[in-house]
């Protein structure tokens, strides 16, 4: 397949998933914010630190009040992370390659587009209740996801998809992981209380892992729930899992048996995954969360930089 | 709904040959449209609207700040063709195309028609879309046009007219295959019993069309579609034909030349491309060698094309065949490669570089139309009798100054099809872009393009300047469809041997 259109498919599944993750957290922060008159009422800026644009956000915005955020994670033009841009992104990409794509995936992402344009021109309705709004962003995300794995043939394009949604999910839980555990670990007199409880609650829901760690593990415990979210085989939001399908997906491109490879970016996501393969959660907290997490990250850039060279950036050499 | 207008005085009307009379090929569609509430018809219309809408079938306007992409207006109503005056109609256009094509390889090669004096050599060396560097040069299968857009139009009396070619990038069969589509999903009703000729196998012929004419020696050819991106107007169509022909749609990007054979740039390495739908004017084809400027082209296609090692449809040099001082003389080329009268006429036109004619045209520049030769989608037109006095003395000053960039036409009463207009239906009047596939045989679309100006009185159509569609309903022939040949030839057989 061109280059370009590779880029494209990537592109446009990440900017998806990316959208639905904003809309993930707002959803979520805000439930926590209705408890009645305590503490984490007025907890907005959490939210902006999870997509990493503090600095734009203050410089711009000032006090982190409802609107304030909702407004620059929703439909703030200017917020390069925003869902609105991520939409028009993802738009404009899936325009590049609409004879690539099916038809109703096409058709999903302009009615997706145009949901959003035609909310942001009411932002009120959301800032009050932002969860109908939050919801919606949900489904459409996941019928896209459904789209693409039922109207697309499971080849090279289907693959390049797959590793764009992957990689951005596993950097999204990442970073949610990373803003809440600071947060919430800090309070240790909390422990176990209905507090905690709730808070521990609302990380698993904004990934929607609620039902499935209770399957798991029953009871609410900080160290399960990051065990959960982090290293878990078959619960999909994990970081875990998405390396293992954003490795498996890249293999089948590069036509590599297991355990070889051909290319820069199948050595790093290889090497990520047998780590996780074989870390367990007690070495991960002894290290520091924050700075497991923070090495994830960059190795996830590396991995998104060797994948651009890789198979994007065909030179007259090649 | 019961259609009660009346046709507009002097003005020919596709579906009413007087008020409450429909035309002999509309009586079943106008019985059937009667069992329709008007609230129904203005439902099913918007309907069609918001599925443009959700689909993105969208245009670009150029210049406009506000959100680049419209939809562009879908009628409900259908334009109507009887068989038996469509099958003149496909006849002249094959007849047309044929004699054009020969025309371009004539002047690229031995300039016979020159030579005999049937077309002033000047009229050909001052033409801005001659391309010199193709001088000697063949293209495989020597088709030069493989698509063209002819536009029809029918005046006053009835008589259809060739208004002008379009060989270089003819654009719109996306919309003729959309608003067919688009009629079957909101107004399938319609169709029941109507015999109307399938458009749908356009995609078919344009891909045969493409690999009958690649380089002679490949076995496979690959065929790509080479668009100028998401912000051209066509933009849509581009990325429709694609899909629609599964093929690679490619910007210059994509392509490289490596020792004169041009690639495309995979996630696997360099694969060899074969034929190239280029959807991109000549001088922007490839810096190199036209426009040096050009970012949107690729740098040796040129050479590459020139050695035989790639095709392009269109070819480069095209263009002379439809430029407006040329197609005055069409019905002469037709005569001179093909022994045969045109059969379908071309509207009465002065050519501004005689100095006769031009004297005509700048003593009548209130009766007349005045257009640049070399100019597409209705850019620079003068339309005589509604302009002011001072667009008629500029222009006047730039046939004068260049007399070679003009011709005049007298302004055409064009005809009308019913439209819907808010909750009523009006007289609006139309064209018709039919397309011709040459490759091996020429194939001719079913009907074509209708567009319609759905501002009362007005007879521009274009999409740029608030124009709309309609789809286009050849009818077949219900005499042709009994096969009288075979039923007439057993007859014969069964008299001898009785």
């Amino acid at each position: 397949m061109l280059s370009r259109v590779a880029d494209s498919v990537y592109w446009m599944s990440r900017y998806l998933e990316r959208a639905e993750n904003v809309a993930r957290f707002i959803e979520v922060n805000h439930n926590l914010t209705l408890g009645d008159g305590d503490e984490l009422s007025q907890q907005w800026e959490p939210l902006v630190y999870i997509t990493g644009d503090h600095e734009h956000f203050s410089e711009r915005f000032g006090a982190p009040t409802r609107d304030n955020v909702l407004q620059f994670l929703a439909f703030d033009r200017e917020n390069p992370n925003s869902i609105v841009t991520c939409l028009e992104r993802a738009r404009e990409n899936a325009r590049s390659i609409r004879e690539v794509i099916s038809m109703s995936i096409w058709e999903q992402i302009n009615k997706f587009y145009h949901m959003v344009l035609a909310a942001a021109k009411a932002p009120g309705v959301v800032y009050n209740t932002p969860s109908e709004f939050c919801e919606r962003v949900k489904t459409i995300g996941n019928t896209l996801v459904g789209m693409t794995d039922t109207t697309m043939s499971h080849g090279e394009p289907w693959h390049f998809a797959r590793i764009g949604r992957m990689i951005e999910r596993a950097d999204k839980t990442s970073r949610i992981i990373d803003v809440q555990y600071y947060l919430l670990l800090p309070t240790t007199s909390d422990i176990g209380s209905t507090l905690d409880v709730i808070r521990w609650s609302a990380l698993l829901k904004s990934t929607s892992a609620l039902e499935m760690y209770r399957r798991e593990h029953g009871r609410i415990v900080p160290a399960a729930v990051a065990d959960f979210l982090i290293l878990n085989r078959y619960f999909p939001r994990s970081m875990h899992f998405c390396i293992v399908r954003a490795q498996e997906s890249l293999r089948l491109i590069a036509g590599s048996h297991t355990g070889t490879f051909h290319f820069r970016s199948e050595k790093i996501v290889g090497r990520l995954r047998s780590e996780l393969d074989y870390t367990h959660i007690k070495d991960i907290v002894e290290r520091g969360m924050h700075e497991f997490i923070d090495d994830f990250q960059t190795r996830l850039n590396d991995l998104g930089a060797a994948i651009y060279s890789d198979f994007f950036l065909q030179s007259e050499a090649t | 709904m019961t259609i009660d207008y009346a046709p507009a005085g002097t003005g020919y009307d596709e579906m009413f040959e007087a008020a409450g009379t429909p035309r002999r090929s509309s009586v079943n569609f106008v019985d059937r449209l009667a069992s329709f509430t008007p609230q129904d018809l203005i439902q099913r219309q918007q309907r069609a609207e918001q599925t443009l809408h959700t689909l993105g079938i969208t245009f670009t306007v150029y210049g406009e700040d506000e959100g680049t992409e419209r939809i562009w207006p879908f009628d409900l109503l259908p334009r109507i063709i009887a068989g038996q005056e469509w099958a003149r109609i496909e006849q002249g256009l094959k007849q047309r195309v044929h004699a054009l094509n020969l025309f371009i390889q004539d002047i690229y090669n031995e300039q016979r028609i020159i030579k005999d004096g049937t077309l002033p050599a000047e009229l050909i060396h001052s033409c801005a879309s001659l391309r010199p560097q193709l001088i000697g040069f063949r293209p495989p299968q020597d088709v030069w046009c493989h698509i063209s857009g002819v536009d029809l139009v029918r005046d006053g009396d009835g008589t259809i007219y060739v208004l002008e070619d379009n060989l270089r990038c003819p654009s719109g069969v996306s919309y003729v295959l959309e608003n067919r589509e688009l009629m079957k999903r909101t107004f399938p009703q319609v169709f029941e019993g109507m015999s109307v000729s399938p458009v749908e196998d356009y995609p078919e012929q344009l891909l045969d069309t493409l690999l009958s004419c690649a380089p002679a020696g490949v076995d496979l050819p690959c065929a790509v579609l080479l668009t100028p991106g998401i912000y051209n107007s066509a933009y849509f169509e581009h990325t429709y034909l694609a899909q629609q022909m599964g093929i690679q749609l490619v910007q210059g990007s994509d392509l490289l030349v490596r020792d004169n054979r041009v690639f495309m740039r995979t996630t696997h390495g360099l694969q060899r491309v074969d034929v190239i739908y280029r959807r991109i004017d000549d001088d922007f084809l490839d810096p190199t060698f036209f426009r040096p400027d050009s970012t949107l082209g690729v740098a040796g296609l040129m050479e590459a094309y020139l050695s035989g090692n790639v095709t392009l449809a269109n070819a480069p040099g095209c263009g002379v065949a439809d430029d407006k001082a040329i197609y005055a003389y069409v019905p002469d080329i037709i005569r001179y490669y093909l022994a045969e009268d045109a059969i379908l006429s071309n509207v009465p036109t002065f050519v501004c570089a005689d100095s006769v004619q031009r004297d005509h045209v700048l003593s009548n520049l209130d009766k007349l139309v005045v257009k640049p030769t070399n100019e597409s989608g209705g850019y620079g037109i003068l339309m005589g009798p509604m302009a002011s006095q001072a667009e008629r003395d500029r222009c006047a000053d730039a046939v004068r100054t260049n007399p070679r960039n003009y011709i005049a036409q007298p302004l055409l009463q064009l005809s009308t099809v019913p439209t819907l207009i808010g909750d009523q239906v009006h007289p609006r009047h139309v064209d018709l872009r039919p397309f011709v596939l040459s490759g091996k045989d020429i194939y001719v679309m079913p009907g074509g393009l209708t567009r319609v100006a759905l501002r009362a009185g007005s007879m521009v159509v274009n999409s740029s300047q608030g124009g709309g569609s309609k789809d286009t309903w050849v009818l077949r022939d219900r005499s042709l469809r009994t096969a009288p040949h075979i039923a007439t030839a057993e007859q014969k057989q069964s008299q001898t041997l009785r």
